[in-house]
């Protein structure tokens, strides 16, 4: 295999300093959904690659627990949104100021 | 060193979800995000885990890209076009990025991962059956009330009580 963990450990650093930036910028709900999205793909990724270097099957098992679990938060998160754009007619997440305390 | 396939997937993943990001209408961002999903499946593919990979690509490709975009359809359409940021975030939102990538990658760098290679033969899929119905069969139950809890509760979040109450007085 060509290929070594530390490429994939990088590519899983990018995919997280990515998912950061996009959490920390946007502000738009759907975008920072995406950012999520990508943030838990880089946690799946490093798993799988660990899973394979080390080898134990451990690390896919929790890859796909993670990925089941994300299709909840996916499903919930975007019927957040359905709700909050429907009170507010809006996706801006400054606009969602009644939880504020 | 890494291998051409790598590079590739490589560009088109992290590409893309720049491009998720970074697109100014979100319908062609939740493709860019599609575009980073099926990558990170072809990292799967390489890394000898294609259970992982089909697993990922028929949740996250499949379902949840899909999901995204129909959500973002029922948005209005100049929100789909509008950029909401503030250019001083933007400036930290990028200095947030690279010290994340600079540090954490430095702290990879000189770790002892470097070193870790295999010559061994890749995990069978079929171990990861066995997992599943042995070791980690409680969590595994816990998961589908968690995926049919959250289903239902994201069905009843989504529902318009308005409209019902229109259709019970006519």
């Amino acid at each position: 295999m060509t290929n070594e963990l530390i490429d994939f450990a990088l590519v899983s650093v990018a995919l997280l300093g990515i998912g950061i930036y996009g959490l920390a910028v946007k502000r738009n709900f759907i975008r920072m959904l995406f950012a999520v999205e990508i943030i838990i793909n880089a946690a799946n990724l490093s798993l799988v690659a660990f899973s394979r270097f080390l080898p134990h099957s451990g690390g896919q098992t929790l890859a796909l627990f993670s990925i089941a679990i994300a299709a909840a938060e996916v499903a919930v998160g975007l019927s957040l949104i359905i709700v909050a754009y429907r009170m507010y007619q809006n996706v801006d997440i400054a606009d969602f100021r009644s939880l504020k305390g | 060193m890494a291998d051409a396939a790598f590079l590739a997937l490589t560009v088109i993943t992290i590409g893309s979800a720049i491009a998720a990001l970074e697109l100014r209408s979100l319908i062609y961002g939740s493709i860019a995000l599609m575009g980073t999903l099926g990558g990170i499946a072809g990292f799967f593919f390489l890394l000898d885990a294609p259970f992982v990979a089909l697993f990922q690509l028929a949740v996250y490709v499949g379902s949840i890209a899909v999901l995204i975009l129909f959500t973002v359809m029922l948005v209005k359409r100049e929100l789909i076009f509008k950029k909401i940021e503030d250019k001083r975030r933007k400036f930290a939102g990028i200095g947030l990025m690279l010290v994340v990538m600079v540090g954490l990658g430095a702290i990879f760098l000189d770790s002892g991962i470097k070193t870790i290679t295999t010559d061994e033969p890749p995990v069978d899929f079929r171990d990861i059956g066995t997992d599943f119905v042995t070791y980690y069969w409680p969590a595994l139950i816990l998961m589908g009330l968690i995926l049919a809890g959250s289903v239902t509760g994201a069905l009843v979040l989504a529902k318009r009580e308005d409209v019902e109450n229109d259709q019970r007085t006519n």
